[in-house]
């Protein structure tokens, strides 16, 4: 342990703390902003490159950066001194010297770290007008606006593309004044091989990277008479909404969705719950499949947008380890367009399928040219939860204090299994309760797989299923993903399935999900409310969903048949990499 | 969602022709390397000796060999200002922009080689024969304002004398144009 003094608090610390860390257990809070912690998932950035947390340390002559500092013995740190104070807000001040103000109508507005640091440090003029930098917008993809004007260089987007994901897309380009984070050549975000997974908007500080945003399209659909609009809510997003209105982070909303979705007037209120039941009818028929006619092992799952897009520019070799399945999002929108409109009698051109996704590769995906039948979409329009909060506020509805309404009947209805395919482990744990019962005849009784479920970046198990080990991995983050990836291009895989989802946690942090913020706290209270409402729910198998059932019976034959085929599975491509 | 294509470079017809030597001259010197990934600063150098410049494809030519992301390479090669993407005339034109230089009229000097040749500082004029940059103090003050063409060095120059120096170089070279 190491002894340290802190504005005349004595304390001891274990070694490699940072002064910062220190500081907060002697109740003294330094402000940061580059900074970002989420150790637990393997994220941290500290590029020390704001300056925003700097301190006085006896006998060292300069301030220095306590996030990355490590104390050392005897070290005594003043925190609150004039001198830190004083470099600190000048430190700000600098920041916005060249900073677009124009914050009432920022996409980050009152989500802003740097604004929030501006409140926080009293700054109540900006005394230096910079010059401004005027670099173009990049609004090339579906998924994501990068506007260099806005960077500080906090570098925390080019940690999570480069360490955490391993895609490499973004650097610190040029030097000095002149320097913002972006790809290659200056190239467009569509033409790069960005994932679209996000998590460089869910960590950007300020509103450099944010979401393109679709809410004027819902509206305008909406407001069309002539539109059928049906509407579809990812599972994570019932765990993490709340945050917005200012409820506990991991409350479980999903009756207050429902509720708000019908109130925003949406013709079809539905689940894509009943979508994640579907795909584990196909998936689960897959993996069964493949391992009965020997067919290609490990059989990856396929439900994650990012994912596909990283093996198909990173392992474009290896295409046809992925479940064929289409992602439960894609696969409600092509039921909608058919069997839906089919019962309802309704033509499919006139129904606009909206998803709600706490993603934005969901934007992307929606838009592949293989997800379009007959000039329409599988899905019309994709937006995040953070983007559905916002049409709630616009349309003043009081989320927080809605009464609970279900979900719509022909593809509302949910098991547990469904639920928990916002988590990471989820997907794979579903599956397994299937296969299970598939395989074996018998019943499952314990259908909680607890060796899937963590957090740790990559996990193995062995279920032993009837006569047969199933051995599985899991993995989040594509960083892991591609240490996977690796061992099974180099033979030394022995997994029969393997989970992967491209962000920290899963869908539960996600890049379309209300900002984290760096606090590990949140992420770990939507990963138990997620299993929570798997545990209240009656039905805890995906093949005991009623609905997706009579899907079956009523329209596609069998699992894995030929309709379901054509409907609900995909091929990929080899992209090139950059 | 099409397959990624890189962006177009104003240059392109330059680029389609880029020596198949040069690329096979650069992969030797990538594969005696010993450590490859940590190795992009020198990989850079030889690669602009070889081609002259690093247009994208050289840029991501050197990130497959060395295994790194091409935005990684593009990050250091904007970085530092002695690597260039764009094709250097067959004359240097180097003015001083140090302080000496400065404070006794280097930047009339630059706008007099702005006029003169066409082109803004960095570029490379249309027929290929000069490349105008200006350069931080190269430590020849007593002759200030000072510029360096290739390696001749022209001290006091003035307005004036940027037209003579220009004919000097632009002489046997007629068939340039």
């Amino acid at each position: 342990m190491i002894n340290v003094t802190i504005n005349g608090c004595h304390i001891q610390v274990p070694k490699e703390t940072t002064i910062l860390e220190a500081a907060e257990k002697c109740g003294a809070h330094i402000p940061t902003l580059c900074h970002m912690n989420l150790g637990e998932l393997g994220i941290v950035n500290q590029s020390s490159s704001c300056r925003v947390c700097m301190v006085e340390v006896a006998g060292r002559p300069a301030l220095v950066p306590s996030c990355s500092e490590k104390v050392t013995e005897g070290m005594v740190i003043t925190t609150d001194s004039l001198r830190s104070i004083t470099a600190r807000r000048m430190s700000v001040e600098l920041l916005l010297s060249n900073h677009p103000k124009e914050c009432l109508t920022c996409a980050k507005n009152l989500e802003c770290e740097l604004q929030s640091l501006a409140q926080e440090l009293g700054i109540r003029e900006i005394k230096w007008e910079g010059e401004r930098l005027d670099y173009p917008k990049d609004q090339s993809s579906y998924s994501l606006v990068k506007d260099p004007n806005k960077c500080v260089m906090c570098r925390r987007c080019e940690t999570m593309c480069n360490d955490v994901q391993t895609c490499g897309i973004l650097s610190a380009v040029n030097r000095g004044f002149g320097a913002f984070v972006g790809p290659a050549f200056n190239m467009d975000m569509a033409d790069t091989s960005c994932t679209f997974c996000g998590q460089c908007v869910a960590v950007c500080p300020t509103a450099a990277l944010t979401e393109v945003n679709n809410t004027h399209l819902v509206w305008r659909e909406l407001n069309n008479k002539n539109r059928h609009v049906v509407v579809q809510v990812a599972p994570a997003i019932r765990v993490a909404i709340g945050e917005m209105f200012h409820m506990a982070p991991g409350e479980i909303t999903t009756g207050k969705i429902a509720a708000a979705l019908r109130r925003l007037g949406f013709d079809g209120v539905f689940d894509t719950d009943f979508a994640a039941d579907l795909t584990i009818m196909e998936e689960a028929s897959e993996l069964v499949h493949r391992i009965q006619h020997q067919g290609t092992l490990p059989m990856l799952t396929s439900c994650c947008p990012a994912w596909v897009k990283f093996f198909e520019h990173q392992f474009p070799d290896m295409l046809d380890i992925p479940s064929t399945c289409k992602s439960p999002q894609v696969m409600f929108g092509a039921i909608a367009k058919t069997y839906y409109a089919e019962k309802k009698q309704i033509n499919p051109h006139d129904i606009t399928v909206v998803s709600i996704m706490p993603c934005l590769a969901k934007k992307a995906e929606a838009k592949r040219p293989e997800f379009t039948k007959e000039e329409d979409s599988n899905v019309d329009i994709v937006i995040t939860t953070r983007e559905f909060a916002q049409m709630m506020k616009e349309a003043g509805i009081d989320f927080a204090n809605l009464e609970d309404q279900p979900f719509d009947s022909m593809m509302g209805e949910s098991t547990g299994a469904s639920v928990i395919f916002g988590t990471t482990g989820g997907v794979i744990e579903a599956a397994a309760r299937t296969a299970y019962e598939w395989i074996t005849g018998d019943t499952l009784e314990n259908v909680e797989f607890k060796a899937l479920r963590g957090l740790e970046g990559i996990r193995e198990a062995t279920i032993t299923i009837g006569d047969m080990d199933l051995r599985i991995g899991i993995a989040h983050e594509l960083g892991n993903a591609r240490k996977l990836l690796e061992d099974i291009r180099d033979g030394k895989s022995s997994f029969h399935a393997i989970e992967i989802m491209a962000c920290p946690g899963g869908c539960i942090g996600g890049g379309g999900q209300p900002y984290h913020h760096g606090n590990m706290e949140i992420i770990k209270k939507r990963q138990e409310a997620i299993y929570r409402e798997d545990q209240g729910k009656a039905k805890r198998k995906s093949h005991e969903n009623e609905e997706v059932l009579r899907l079956y019976e009523e329209y596609l034959g069998k699992p894995y048949g030929e309709k379901a085929h054509d409907l609900l599975h995909t091929h990929y491509i080899a992209r090139e990499k950059i | 969602m099409s397959q990624p294509v890189l962006q177009t470079s104003k240059n392109q017809a330059e680029v389609a022709s880029l020596p198949q030597e040069h690329y096979e001259t650069l992969e030797t010197y990538i594969n005696s390397l010993k450590d490859k990934k940590g190795s992009l600063i020198h990989v850079l150098h030889k690669a602009q000796e070889l081609f002259g410049y690093l247009p994208p494809e050289v840029q991501l030519f050197i990130a497959r060999k060395l295994d790194i992301p091409g935005a990684k390479v593009f990050g250091v090669v904007s970085f530092y200002s002695y690597f260039t993407t764009k094709p250097v005339g067959k004359h240097k034109i180097s003015v001083c922009m140090g302080t000496a230089c400065f404070v006794r009229g280097a930047e009339k000097i630059v706008d007099a080689f702005k006029n003169e040749l066409g082109v803004q500082n960095g570029e490379t004029t249309p027929d290929g024969l000069f490349t105008l940059k200006d350069v931080r103090c190269i430590g020849a003050c007593g002759l200030a304002p000072v510029v360096f063409l290739d390696d001749q060095v022209f001290g006091h120059v003035t307005v004036d004398g940027v037209k003579e120096i220009l004919k000097k170089y632009r002489k046997g070279n007629e068939n340039a144009y």
